[in-house]
Parts: C-alpha cells; sequence; structure tokens
C-alpha cells in the first residue's frame, strides 16, 4: 500500500487552474520527486497535500485515510511534514524556538532532546547558531533550520519544497546529502526541484510536470536518460 | 515639587492602564493583522460589569453601595476584578468566534468594517436600560481610601501635599504584575511561541501542527481579560462612570490605540512603552501647559511619531517582499 495517494486532483486560485486531474503515490521508504518549470504546479501540488489549499475534485490519502482538505495543522500532527518554499522559517523566533516548534504537537520530552541532538549532528552549523534570531542567518543555514525542523516532527512523509532555492552548489550538495541520509533512516521523502539533475540523482522514482498535469513518470534513471526530460531540463541539446 | 511628583504618580498608574489596553490592540494586530476596534468597549464592559456586579454583591455583605464610606473586604475587590476578566474574556472569544473567524480568508478592510461593526453593536447594546443604561452611575468604593504615604512641603498657605494612595498603588501593582505575566507568557512558554509563530506567518504556523484558531482565540481572550482588568482599574480610580457609549471612553480606548501605534504596533514591549509615554505625555502636558488640550498632547505625539519613525518607538520596518 502507498503511504500517499494523490488520485486525479483539481486546484484552481480563482479563474485559473493550476492543478488539473493529478496523481502520484509515494511509497514507503522511497524518495519520489516532481519536477517541472516555473509555474508548472509543483508547489501547489504540496500545498494541497498538506492542507492549506483545498482541491477542487480528487482524493488524497495518507496512510490509507483520506485528507484532502483537512485542517494543515492536523495533516501536520498524523505525520505529514510540509517544509515549504522559501523555508519557511520565523525569523522572529531564534534558531531554537524554531526548532522546539517542529516538536509542537509532541509531548515525550525525552526522546525530543535526542531526535534534537540526532537533527543537530546533521547540520552543526545550526548547532553553533540556536540562540539567534533565524532572520539572521544565510540561506543555507535557514533550509538547514527548516529541515532539522520537520525532523523533530517525526515525519513519516517528509515534504521539501525546492530544498535548493538560491544556495551555493557546495551548500545544495550538503543539502542533498542529508536529504539521502534522512531517507536511509527510513524517512519517506516527496521532493520538489527545478534542480532537475540534482533530484534525478538522488529520487527512486520521478514525476514530471507541465503546466499542472503530469507528463511523465517513472524510475528516476530512466526520466534523466530519456531525451525529452534531458532537452526539458537538464540543459541538453 | 510636590506638584510635580503628584503627577507623576498619577501618570504611572494611568499609564499602566494605557499599557494594559494597548497589548490587546497590539497581540490582535499583530496576528491578524487588523485593529480591533471594538477593543476599547471590552474595557468598558469590563468596568460596567464590574459595577453591575458590585453593585450587586455589597447589598448582600449588608453595605450600601452609594455609601463612599462602606468599604467591603478586600476579597470582594479581587472577586469583581476576576469576574469581570472571565467575563469580558468570554465575550472576546465569541466576538472572534463569530465575527472575525469567518473572515479569516477576507480582505483585511472587511474584518476592519466589521470590528466598527461589532464596536458600534456593544457601545449600543450597553445602554439598553436593562443592560447597563444609558445613564451614569457611580462605582461603588471597593478599596479603601487610604493613603498609604503623605508628604508636606512648605508651610503656611502656600503648603502642598503629596498623596500616595492605595488605589495608585493598586493599580500600578496589578496592571505590572499581569504585564510581567504576559511577558513570560509570550516569550517563555511554548504557547507564547506559537503565537509569535502564527503571527509572523500563519500558515507555515500551520504547517508545524500549531492549531492556528485556538491560538487566535486564545489572543483574544487574553487581549480582552487584560482589557476588563483595564477597565475595572480604571473605576477604581475614577469611580464617576459615564454611560457606555459616552466619548471619554472612546477617548480612554482610542489613545491606548495610539500607546500601541507609538510604541510600535505589534511589538507587546512597545505597547507597554507607549502606554507610559502616552500618559507621561498627558499628565505633564495638562500639568505645566493646560488641562483643555490633554487631548492634543497625545494626538499631536502621535503625529510626530508616525512623521519621525512611522513603524514606531520599537517597531521594525515594514519591508515589503519582492
Amino acid at each position: 500500500m502507498s503511504l500517499l495517494k494523490v488520485d486525479n486532483i483539481s486546484v484552481s486560485y480563482g479563474a485559473i487552474q493550476a492543478l488539473r486531474g493529478c496523481s502520484l503515490r509515494v511509497d514507503e521508504g522511497e524518495i519520489v520527486t516532481l519536477i517541472g518549470g516555473n509555474g508548472a504546479g509543483k508547489s501547489t501540488m504540496l500545498r494541497t497535500i498538506s492542507g492549506l489549499l483545498k482541491p477542487k475534485q480528487g482524493t488524497i490519502e495518507f496512510e490509507g485515510k483520506p485528507i484532502q482538505g483537512g485542517p494543515p495543522h492536523l495533516i501536520a500532527q498524523s505525520g505529514l511534514v510540509h517544509v515549504p518554499e522559501g523555508r519557511g522559517i520565523f525569523a522572529n523566533l531564534t534558531v531554537a524556538e524554531n526548532l522546539s516548534l517542529g516538536a509542537y504537537s509532541r509531548s515525550d520530552h525525552d526522546q525530543i532532546r535526542k531526535d534534537r541532538e540526532q537533527a543537530l549532528d546533521l547540520f552543526p552549523r545550526v548547532r553553533e547558531r540556536l540562540k539567534q534570531a533565524a532572520g539572521t542567518l544565510s540561506g543555507g543555514e535557514q533550509q538547514m533550520v527548516a529541515i532539522a525542523r520537520a525532523l523533530l516532527a517525526r515525519p513519516k512523509l517528509l515534504m521539501l519544497d525546492e530544498p535548493s532555492l538560491g544556495l551555493a552548489p557546495q551548500v545544495v550538495q550538503t543539502i542533498f546529502q542529508v536529504i539521502r541520509e534522512i531517507n536511509k533512516t527510513g524517512t519517506t521523502i516527496l521532493l520538489v526541484e527545478q534542480n532537475a539533475a540534482m533530484a534525478l540523482k538522488v529520487a527512486h522514482r520521478a514525476y514530471v510536470i507541465e503546466v499542472g498535469s503530469i507528463e511523465m513518470e517513472g524510475p528516476a534513471a530512466d526520466l534523466a536518460s530519456s531525451d525529452e526530460v534531458r532537452k526539458a531540463y537538464l540543459g541538453a541539446h | 515639587m510636590s506638584d510635580f511628583a503628584q503627577t507623576l504618580i498619577t501618570a504611572i498608574a494611568i499609564g499602566s492602564l494605557y499599557a494594559l489596553i494597548a497589548l490587546g490592540y497590539t497581540m490582535v494586530y499583530g496576528i491578524l493583522k487588523f485593529i480591533n476596534f471594538a477593543h476599547s468597549d471590552i474595557v468598558v464592559l469590563g468596568a460596567w460589569s464590574s459595577y453591575t456586579l458590585a453593585s450587586r454583591i455589597l447589598p448582600k455583605l449588608g453595605l450600601n453601595p452609594h455609601n463612599p464610606e462602606s468599604v467591603p473586604p478586600i476579597w470582594v475587590a479581587a472577586v469583581v476584578l476576576l469576574a469581570a476578566m472571565v467575563f469580558c474574556g468570554a465575550v472576546g472569544f465569541t466576538i472572534e468566534r463569530l465575527a472575525y473567524r469567518p473572515l479569516r480568508r477576507a480582505p483585511r478592510l472587511n474584518v476592519l468594517i466589521t470590528a466598527i461593526g461589532v464596536s458600534l453593536l456593544l457601545q449600543n447594546v450597553g445602554q439598553l436600560d436593562y443592560v447597563f443604561g444609558a445613564s451614569p452611575q457611580k462605582m461603588p468604593p471597593l478599596l479603601p481610601s487610604w493613603e498609604l504615604a503623605s508628604f508636606t512641603f512648605g508651610e503656611g498657605e502656600t503648603a502642598r501635599r503629596l498623596v500616595i494612595g492605595l488605589v495608585d498603588v493598586v493599580i500600578f501593582a496589578t496592571a505590572t504584575s499581569l504585564m510581567l505575566m504576559m511577558q513570560y507568557l509570550v516569550f517563555h512558554t511554548k504557547l507564547g511561541v506559537a503565537m509569535r509563530a502564527v503571527s509572523f506567518n500563519t500558515d507555515t504556523a500551520a504547517l508545524m501542527g500549531i492549531p492556528v484558531d485556538r491560538v487566535v482565540s486564545f489572543t483574544f481572550v487574553l487581549g480582552s481579560t487584560l482589557a476588563a482588568a483595564a477597565g475595572f482599574l480604571y473605576v477604581m480610580k475614577y469611580p464617576g462612570m459615564n454611560q457606555p457609549a459616552h466619548t471619554i471612553w472612546v477617548l480612554l480606548g482610542l489613545k491606548a490605540f495610539v500607546a500601541a501605534v507609538i510604541g510600535g504596533i505589534g511589538n507587546v514591549r512597545g505597547a507597554v512603552l507607549g502606554g507610559f509615554v502616552i500618559a507621561f505625555v498627558e499628565q505633564f502636558g495638562a500639568f505645566y501647559i493646560s488641562t483643555n488640550y490633554r487631548d492634543v498632547y497625545v494626538f499631536t505625539l502621535l503625529i510626530v511619531i508616525l512623521l519621525v519613525k512611522p513603524s514606531g518607538l520599537l517597531g521594525s520596518p515594514l519591508r515589503e517582499k519582492v
């Protein structure tokens, strides 16, 4: 059974239809990536899954239970954790407070402390900045805080929206390495990226979305070698 | 000297009331980004419900509410204050639930207009005969009229007395402890972190599993209880109660709003600072220049601040996102 199953959903912003009958699934243990250009509907897809947007039609099942249009805080509490585009850092809070919000709905304080240590081990640079206001961090550090914070929610499925956006190539490498590590420890990942080359390298399976509909899907390696994808997203001629 | 000190004492007492009210404006603005114009009416509600309760309790204790000499035991004041806070908290909760929550995704202007509507509703319902009525009343004394300290300056005909009354101390102590509790709540508890997160970005806060609606409700309840306390303390100091829709009340709320703006709207510490600044300007202006223009000083200061530092004393400038 799939961990997440999106079936035939359509979403509109007023008169503009952002998603038309899209379906995708994420199985347990996978890294699945959704690639596509600007405005293709990638973020809309994640925002709909996490309950920030309500689909006009279609169903979304998480662990076999329908969640479409449900209140986002309950969806997050059920283990479907979304790191939004632009990182969603609370710039007015300290890094430590940002991290504590990841564990907002948990009350197992000892385990939270352990998880926090683990998350900080992944990002040693974040540890040095715990008392700083999160808004003063660099883009890369903010992305690290956002991912560490998401891990504190003990996600069953972690959805990352453009984690490489606006980051230096070296930092992108670090982030993607951590994504792999997180996946190895058993967390399923749905990754939305414009950086198709990197995304297809780490993912097991991939979907290509264009102007609101899923155009291709398959194993990441197959898509990476397909002519269409190489032309459109990998810069090959 | 004694006049200066007396003005100082009044300014501190009144300043703490402005600060209490300003906190409600600033917290709601911080989270929902609109000015809750009905907030000043919660202050009035706090004052008038205190009056209603006190004038019912006192006869039961064998005291005459209209006799300024008959002061009840101190617990009566505490009970009345708490009851007013609980009642106004419940009203604040209801207002948010019925009037503002359905407009959560609506343009800010709609919410603002609704707030004005709620304010008019409260004012007019308050004037109904079977609610508070449209005539002024006198708040029965709940605190003994003790002079905690009194100093005499000068001699003979020019002698001046400086009096520190129990009322001023109670106002300052109650307001300060409520504000300290609130500071602790906002800056040192999980709920406070959640409130600040919601005020920064509602959607992202929801993604953290924070029940945003509940946090908003709580903010209204908190602001309303502080407003109720301010209303109660205000009529302890000035027992002559104007009718619920009187300009005096409107001005009280308006000045507290100005305090929030001067301190930097959305900033909790700024609201407290603004409250005291306003009271000092108002009281010292009234004393040294003329009492007739006490409102003018406050609003002049507002204009100056808006010209010099539009984001307020402690506010951070609004950055437009590109």
